[in-house]
């Protein structure tokens, strides 16, 4: 008798798992353009790594929220003194590392002293540049001392490059990360995909998928595939907006469109003649139809943008129309400026943006007698010779940063602005902590740039992702280049 | 690959050598069409009308810039056969030299150092090192043509050894030398002549195989630079559109395969025109 | 027949000698630092240099190629720049991709392309031949990566028969082997369509030769003498060929594994060419030559076991 109920049971078990619609899914496979070159946020600039591990496995002592607010990370709470130089972070208890260990004040101390190290190869050294020392108090706070206050402290923190990790593991982290985040490594597949468990002892809420696939795949053509084909559950950032139509109409599918940090600017050489005259800038400005650029690259996901500033965030100000598509205007100052067959180089990375973007701008340029030379361009070539070098003419690039406007202020910068008046605003901003303050010097400096056309902005780039319908919690937007699956779930 | 009828003994017009001749000459008219007319200018983009089906005004549809395909296939041809030619021309212009040297000095020093050099390029993965060339140089037609052209270098070498060495062996070479030619002046006025038939097919195919690594290469995205049109540019550039307007990576695609096709044909047809064996019976 | 391979065995050395002198050194030049594409945008002089200290960039020239050749010889290939693994490891795991996938290629190409060139020679000039040769030059004329582009549409999306792409690991082999077939069938096809043309001529040559039609005058049938004597033979070119077919698919793989986004080999190299990762570009390279160099070096030797009159030397 207990033999047939045995069996039974077995039947009614199999019949259940033969049958994937009752049961609800609990793992999720996304797909990502770009492979990591390896998984420590913490000595290299990839977005990739970011996209993988950021918060997932590991964790700062703040975070960015889905709309780039900052949250507390690690550090549930936190003081500020008076005079803005001293911060006390309150660490959560509780907290221990995928291998066990439990991680404590002296971890923050070690994660920040390390950043900041004279040898350190933090991508982003200049998040830790302000802290003069960092000191743990008991295991659960640890107090920051600045050399100058510094309103953008926690935001700093909340940075990829800014995790909190620990002296073990630090030195193989690039190859087997160990985080305290609500999921643990399993294994990468050099090439094909990382794979994610659930950590059972997180400190926080737990996550509601037990696994995760992080799934690489850089060919448009093969994104568009795997999504049809059902290989890939979600791509956040999906590479060939063409085809979003398709999905979209598809009823398997959601098309997401959220906003990104990232602008697309057609950078221009502000030291290189005639590029330093602001006639041919401005000129050049004119010369452009966003919208026949956001079109034509991007099928229209994307919002045309007037100065080096995310539309979403409450200081924007919109400046389009100091830099209206006129060609006749366009030509116009060209005369006034006195230049004429004027040919310029232009260079363009591998993103879609780019590519697209810039044959397009490049037969708009034409249409005002501007010649230009695409010379298409790999990254690592980008980095030395247009951003390290200087040499280059024309570019499109997108400046992928949070709050990123500050670039202007250096005159070694590639595009080479660095005004002593924008200088100056920018000084009175670190200066000032009043909100509305602070959003109104942000729109002065925005004006700055967007008056002396440094630089011809097109539209800030829409985070375009595809997700199976029953797929709830990934985030709409990206403050910052991540994949946040810690409240991800299928709702049937 | 010779699969020569043996027993005709007089030159035939194949229906491949025909039906090549077609494709291959509507081709070139193609490209010579390009450089008088064109029904629309290639470098004008109209983003309003992308990816127009085929139809009454553009006949083979716009891509996803608005470009009228017709008169980017016109275009494209000329690169396509620019790239093509040049490389093969390349291959020919430093390959056969080197091959004649190498069998006119057979077995010695020299011959042994152009054949291992022409076996240490063989050897070299192809793709990859027109991905480094072009990543030193940068992309480009012209580095296209350099990436392509460096592997026809040691097809003709080889090639031409072989035909050569075999023709020295013939009885009014052995008189020519008895006569007191040089070895120099033997291989350009008696080997040179004997092997032209053999390189043209051979060219034909080479031909044909490079309009193909111009597709290849331009998939990975090198090759020739917009806004100049190339025929491998257009299809590496249509793909993911292909769900959405199938006629913007049929057309180029199909371009591609006839003209490789019409080429292939052509330098079978001329293969069997000269069939080497025949031609020597006759020398 | 020792002093033929030693000769042989000479010039393999002194080849892959050659190639490892013109692959590092062509490296060098490459514009872009790898250091610096790591680092990205926001880097700070002193994180570059220690980065580039850390990563032994700054050793001559010299120093670096010595070091890189006899690390080889030791089976040591260094460690990635990006990836922070040995590279031999890396290159060990392209390659259950890479191989088996060349493999399989090699293998669809010969059991459509041999029986079909035989049939051709067979049926020579009659529609079986014609219909056969023209889907040949059809399957030469394709562009691969837009044949396996509508593979994908046909067999992924549309009829849901394969993954798109991916590779899951030989744990199940059976789910490996089908994550390869749609790109071995790709890269197959304009294989199999140089086989059936290469053996039908091969064929057609030898059937006319002396021996064979000596073979027949002394009462063989045709099919006998095809059999017994022709085919044989004509099989010694279609060798050749797949020889170098070989180490053309082990190589020639980054369009096919860029559609399918497979990690094989030829991927490993373009990455790491943008990455600039320079160590695992030349590791790879040099993997790839070598294979090539060895098969030769092979088929040599296997033809000079058949005809001792090629020992002499090399035609």
């Amino acid at each position: 008798m207990r033999q047939i109920i045995r069996v039974a049971a077995l039947a009614v078990l199999a019949a259940l798992a033969a049958t994937p619609t009752l049961a609800q899914r609990t793992d999720i496979v996304v797909g990502l353009v770009l492979e990591p070159p390896h998984l420590d946020p913490t000595s290299h600039a990839a977005a990739a790594i970011d996209e993988v591990v950021y918060s997932n496995l590991f964790e700062g002592l703040t975070r960015f929220g889905p709309d780039g607010d900052i949250l507390p990370g690690l550090a549930r709470t936190w003081d500020i003194s008076e005079d803005g130089l001293v911060y006390t972070f309150h660490l959560a208890d509780g907290v221990t590392f995928h291998d066990g260990s439990a991680m404590t004040a002296d971890d923050v101390v070690f994660s920040l002293d390390r950043a900041r190290a004279e040898d350190s190869i933090n991508a982003q050294k200049f998040l830790f540049a302000d802290i003069e020392a960092v000191e743990a108090v008991d295991p659960l706070t640890v107090v920051v001392t600045l050399d100058q206050p510094n309103g953008n402290f926690p935001f700093n923190m909340a940075w990829g490059d800014a995790v909190i990790v620990a002296p073990d593991s630090a030195d193989t982290n690039a190859t087997n990360p160990i985080g305290t985040g609500p999921f643990r490594f399993v294994s990468w597949r050099q090439g094909d995909s990382v794979t994610l468990a659930r950590y059972e002892d997180y400190w926080g809420e737990p996550a509601l998928l037990d696994r995760a696939t992080f799934r690489f795949i850089a060919d448009p053509t093969a994104a568009f595939a795997a999504m049809m084909a059902e290989d890939v559950d979600a791509f956040p950032v999906f590479p060939a907006p063409e085809t979003l139509s398709i999905l979209e109409a598809d009823p398997r599918f959601k098309v997401v469109v959220g906003t990104t940090e990232g602008e697309v600017i057609l950078a221009m050489n502000n030291h290189r003649e005639p590029l330093d005259n602001i006639l041919v800038r401005e000129a050049i400005a004119h010369a452009i139809n966003r919208q026949d650029v956001i079109d034509g690259a991007m099928f229209g996901y994307g919002t045309p943008i007037g100065t080096h500033f995310a539309p979403h965030h409450p200081a924007y100000v919109d400046l389009t129309a100091l830099s209206a598509y006129d060609p006749e205007l366009s030509r116009d100052l060209l005369a006034e400026a006195g230049v004429s067959n004027l040919r310029l180089s232009l260079a363009l990375p591998p993103p879609v943006y780019a590519r697209r973007g810039g044959e397009i701008i490049a037969a708009q340029l034409r249409a005002v007698g501007i010649e230009t030379d695409i010379v298409n361009i790999e990254w690592a070539q980008w980095l030395e010779q247009v951003f390290g070098n200087g040499d280059f003419d024309l570019t499109v690039i997108a400046h992928t940063e949070p709050m990123d406007i500050e670039i202007y202020g250096r005159e070694d910068y590639y595009f080479g602005y660095g005004a002593p008046e924008f200088q100056k605003l920018w000084d009175e901003l670190n200066r000032t902590s009043d909100t509305d303050a602070r959003n109104a010097l942000l729109g002065d400096l925005q004006r700055n740039i967007s008056e002396n056309y440094v630089n011809a902005y097109i539209f800030q780039l829409a985070k375009a992702g595809v997700e199976r319908v029953e797929l709830e919690g990934l985030w709409l937007n990206a403050p910052t280049q991540a994949t946040d699956l810690t409240k991800v779930y299928w709702a049937r | 690959m010779s699969h020569a009828i043996k027993n005709s003994r007089k030159r035939r017009l194949t229906p491949s050598l025909v039906a090549g001749a077609g494709l291959s000459g509507a081709f070139v008219i193609m490209a010579l069409l390009s450089l008088v007319w064109t029904p629309f200018d290639v470098t004008q983009l109209s983003v309003g009308s992308r990816l127009l089906p085929p139809g009454g005004e553009h006949w083979l549809g716009t891509d996803h810039f608005g470009r009228d395909m017709f008169s980017m296939i016109l275009v494209g041809a000329r690169t396509s056969i620019a790239v093509a030619l040049i490389a093969v021309g390349m291959g020919m212009v430093i390959g056969v030299p080197l091959g004649l040297l190498a069998a006119a000095r057979s077995g010695s020093v020299l011959d042994d150092i152009v054949m291992r050099g022409n076996d240490l390029v063989f050897a070299f993965p192809a793709l990859i090192i027109a991905i480094l060339i072009t990543a030193v140089f940068g992309p480009g037609a012209v580095n296209a043509i350099i990436a392509i052209g460096i592997f026809n270098i040691p097809v003709f070498a080889r090639l031409t050894r072989g035909a050569a060495l075999s023709i020295w062996q013939r009885e009014f070479i052995m008189a020519a030398r008895l006569a007191g030619k040089g070895r120099v002046l033997i291989s350009l006025e008696h080997i040179l002549p004997n092997i032209t038939n053999m390189l043209i097919v051979q060219g034909t195919i080479q031909f044909s195989l490079g309009i193909l690594a111009e597709a290849g290469l331009a998939y990975v995205g090198l090759g020739a630079q917009p806004p100049l049109p190339s025929w491998g540019r257009m299809l590496a550039e249509a793909q993911t559109m292909i769900a959405l307007a199938p006629h913007v990576a049929l057309v180029p695609g199909l371009a591609i395969v006839f003209a490789v096709l019409g080429l292939n044909l052509f330098g079978d047809g001329l293969r069997d025109l000269f069939d080497p064996r025949l031609r020597g019976a006759r020398a | 027949m020792l002093s033929f391979v030693l000769r042989r065995a000479f010039t393999l050395v002194a080849t892959l000698m050659a190639a490892s002198v013109v692959i590092f050194f062509t490296l060098e030049v490459l514009p872009g630092d790898p250091a610096a594409f790591m680092l990205g945008l926001n880097v700070a002089p002193e994180a570059l240099a220690a980065l580039r200290e850390q990563l032994g960039l700054d050793a001559p020239v010299l120093l670096r190629f010595w070091q890189w050749v006899t690390g080889m010889l030791q089976g040591d290939f260094g460690i990635s720049y990006t990836y922070r693994v040995p590279v031999a490891g890396l290159i060990a795991d392209r390659l259950l991709v890479s191989l088996p996938l060349a493999i399989y290629a090699l293998a669809l190409a010969v059991l459509v392309g041999i029986p079909v060139g035989v049939l051709a020679a067979i049926k020579r000039n009659g529609p079986v031949d014609t219909a056969a040769m023209g889907l040949a030059q059809i399957g030469i004329a394709l562009p691969n990566f837009w044949f396996a582009m509508l593979l994908v549409l046909l067999f992924s999306v549309t009829l849901r028969w394969f993954s798109s792409g991916g590779f899951p690991g030989w744990d199940d082999p059976g789910a490996a082997i089908a994550a390869l077939t749609l790109p071995a069938v790709a890269l197959a096809l304009p294989q199999a369509a140089i086989l059936a043309r290469v053996m039908r001529s091969s064929l057609l040559d030898t059937l006319d030769e002396d021996y064979v039609r000596t073979a027949r005058a002394k009462g063989l049938s045709r099919r006998q003498a095809l059999w017994h004597h022709a085919l044989r033979n004509a099989l010694i070119p279609v060798l050749t060929i797949m020889g170098l077919q070989f180490s053309f698919l082990l190589a020639g793989g980054i369009i096919i594994e860029n559609v399918f986004y497979l990690p094989g080999l030829g991927r490993l190299a373009f990455q790491a060419i943008t990455a600039r990762d320079l160590i695992v570009v030349r590791s790879v390279v040099m993997i790839l030559v070598f294979a090539v160099v060895l098969v030769t070096f092979l088929v040599d030797l296997g033809y000079a076991a058949i005809d001792p009159r090629l020992r002499r030397g090399r035609t």
